[in-house]
């Protein structure tokens, strides 16, 4: 198991070194600067009429939600262009021969990676969500319901995609594992929108369609879900949106995303194990 | 099939890549203690069967024992050491902390790593850049301690891929003593490189593949006592005295004062030169002449090893 730990520690500082991660802290920064604006504005707006309690609530519960939104999208595509050539890149560099020839198993290499990003990328969702919560309660006072669950399930999306880029690093090279990912991003984005066009046009084919894309990546049900957790079922119902509870993914998918990513990581691990590197 | 005697043994190891084999079927046996030349063409399989020695590559067909034990089992790693071809680490490491992190990773507890890793960056000649980080290095110095991870953990097998190839003439001489001193403590070093000359003065034995199998086996070590040409330059050979060379010379050839001499063994040239004396001749120069390497490499493998 110690080899474990030290891949993990040295993956951790490795992946906290990546220009790319320190790119995507200062767009969530600016980000969050312009979501505190845009925030501000909303709110001197508001002061400026006769507004009931009720809708302004609605209202900024609605841009917490945009901003939270944009947190787990920005944190998803980091989660990708990071960790995108730790296998494929050191196969290809020849950096994993140093490693895999020392007494550690290859999936203690693997485990070790794996958790080395899981707690950066953990790090950075925590910072940038609680950086959005944190400017959305002192402009306008609102907070979301259930956050830790929110958070959580954004930062169990990202270890979806974080399987999916370690899955296809040990079969592909770095350019072509980033366009597999992303198109499976792709195609969980589009069955999330499937399934809430479905709660209004109620045809059956479309709700398949969708259900299908959300078990081929099951990612975007889960920042759906998050949504959920995070809103009153009310502001929830009241848009059509990626945050609207129209087709709210149940308990099952959860634990369908859970099974998913288990299996992913295991066919990762048999596949690097029995690979030529 | 395993045995004592040998670190490595192989009977008949196979690899391919779909249609195409990398190794045909290598047998080899590489004695323990000794310094081992892997020498082949491009494309001969050399890396690949390297490769499958340390577990990186799975094996098509044949078997492979190291230090006793199946290649590439975790418990094997723990007594082998690599060099790969072109040592690359993360580069905001310094060489302190690639090696402590190699020595950890070899199952080294930290009180061992304070004593062992200033000595093998001394060993090295890195002391003094100890504390800087492998970003600012030149190709020779991450050769130098990427030997250097691989000798952290004291391995009983050292494998090196071409270790000598990005250093000056002081980097290999270091190169050259470090690993005699490995085989000294009983190590044993299992050297590929296309430096012929390198080969040449350090190892002890040498193996020449082509196209995944051994064609030829030298002990270096013995060639001296192989059949040796000698070039004389002597004044007054008498004919007689030429014709008297025969008893210990397969061959020789006179051009002025110059003779060129084959003979059975270089232990003979004693008794030449006293028989060339008491005829009467003067002896000014008597030169043994080894067949390098080279040329034995370019006879074994062909004019043109088709790369």
């Amino acid at each position: 198991m110690n080899g474990l730990w030290i891949m993990a520690g040295i993956t951790f500082r490795e992946a906290a070194r990546r220009r790319i991660l320190w790119t995507a802290l200062l767009c969530g920064a600016i980000l969050l600067a312009i979501f505190a604006i845009a925030l501000r504005l909303q709110v001197d707006e508001f002061q400026s009429r006769p507004m009931s309690p009720f809708v302004r609530y609605q209202v900024e519960s609605g841009m917490l939600m945009i901003g939270l939104y944009t947190c787990d999208l920005l944190a998803v595509v980091m989660t990708i262009l990071t960790s995108i050539d730790t296998i494929a890149g050191e196969i290809s560099s020849g950096t994993i021969h140093a490693i895999a020839t020392k007494p550690i198993a290859r999936w203690q290499i693997l485990g070790g990676k794996y958790l080395g990003f899981a707690a950066m990328v953990s790090i950075y969702v925590l910072l940038t969500f609680s950086g959005t919560v944190a400017v959305a309660y002192a402009v306008t006072g609102v907070l979301p319901e259930h956050p830790m669950v929110g958070a959580a399930l954004i930062i169990f999306e990202c270890l979806i995609a974080l399987a999916l880029t370690f899955l296809f690093g040990t079969w592909f090279s770095t350019l072509t594992n980033g366009v597999i990912v992303l198109g499976l991003q792709g195609a969980a984005f589009m069955g999330g929108w499937l399934e809430q066009v479905s709660g209004f046009s109620q045809s059956a084919q479309i709700v398949t369609l969708g259900v299908w894309s959300s078990l081929l990546m099951p990612g975007e049900s889960l920042w759906r879900r998050a949504a959920y957790e995070m809103q009153t079922p009310l502001a929830g119902s009241l848009s059509f949106s990626p945050f609207a509870n129209v087709s709210i993914p149940s308990g099952t998918a959860v634990a369908y995303a859970a099974a998913y990513l288990a299996v992913v990581l295991a066919i990762a691990t048999y596949h690097f194990n029995r690979r030529d590197l | 099939m395993a045995s004592d005697q040998f670190a490595i043994e192989t009977r008949g190891l196979r690899k391919e890549f779909g249609r195409t084999v990398a190794v045909k079927g290598l047998s080899l046996q590489v004695p323990r203690g000794e310094i081992f030349g892997f020498l082949g063409p491009n494309g001969a399989g050399k890396s690949t069967s390297i490769k499958m020695l340390l577990g990186l590559v799975r094996p098509t067909g044949g078997d492979a024992i190291v230090l006793g034990a199946p290649a590439g089992t975790v418990d094997t790693r723990r007594r082998i050491g690599f060099l790969p071809e072109d040592f690359r680490f993360y580069d905001w490491l310094t060489a302190s902390e690639l090696l402590a992190l190699h020595g950890r990773l070899c199952g080294m507890e930290h009180a061992a790593l304070r004593r062992r890793v200033p000595e093998v960056i001394e060993m090295v000649g890195l002391t003094p850049h100890a504390d800087r980080r492998l970003r600012g290095f030149s190709k020779g110095m991450l050769q130098r301690i990427g030997l250097a991870q691989a000798l952290v953990h004291e391995p009983d097998i050292v494998f090196l891929d071409e270790p000598t190839s990005g250093l000056d003439p002081i980097g290999r001489r270091m190169v050259r003593d470090i690993l005699r001193a490995q085989r000294d403590r009983g190590a044993t070093v299992f050297l590929n490189s296309h430096l012929l000359g390198e080969i040449e003065i350090t190892c002890d034995r040498v193996v020449f593949i082509k196209e995944g199998e051994v064609v030829a086996a030298e002990d270096l070590r013995n060639r001296s006592r192989d059949e040796t040409r000698v070039l004389v330059a002597a004044h007054n050979v008498s004919p007689s005295a030429l014709a008297g060379l025969e008893r210990w010379c397969t061959a020789v050839v006179a051009d002025g004062d110059q003779l060129s001499l084959t003979t059975r063994s270089k232990e003979l040239v004693p008794e030449i030169v006293r028989h060339l004396v008491s005829s009467g001749a003067e002896v000014y120069e008597v030169v043994p002449q080894r067949e390098p390497l080279e040329e034995l490499f370019v006879r074994i493998m062909g004019k043109d090893p088709g790369l």
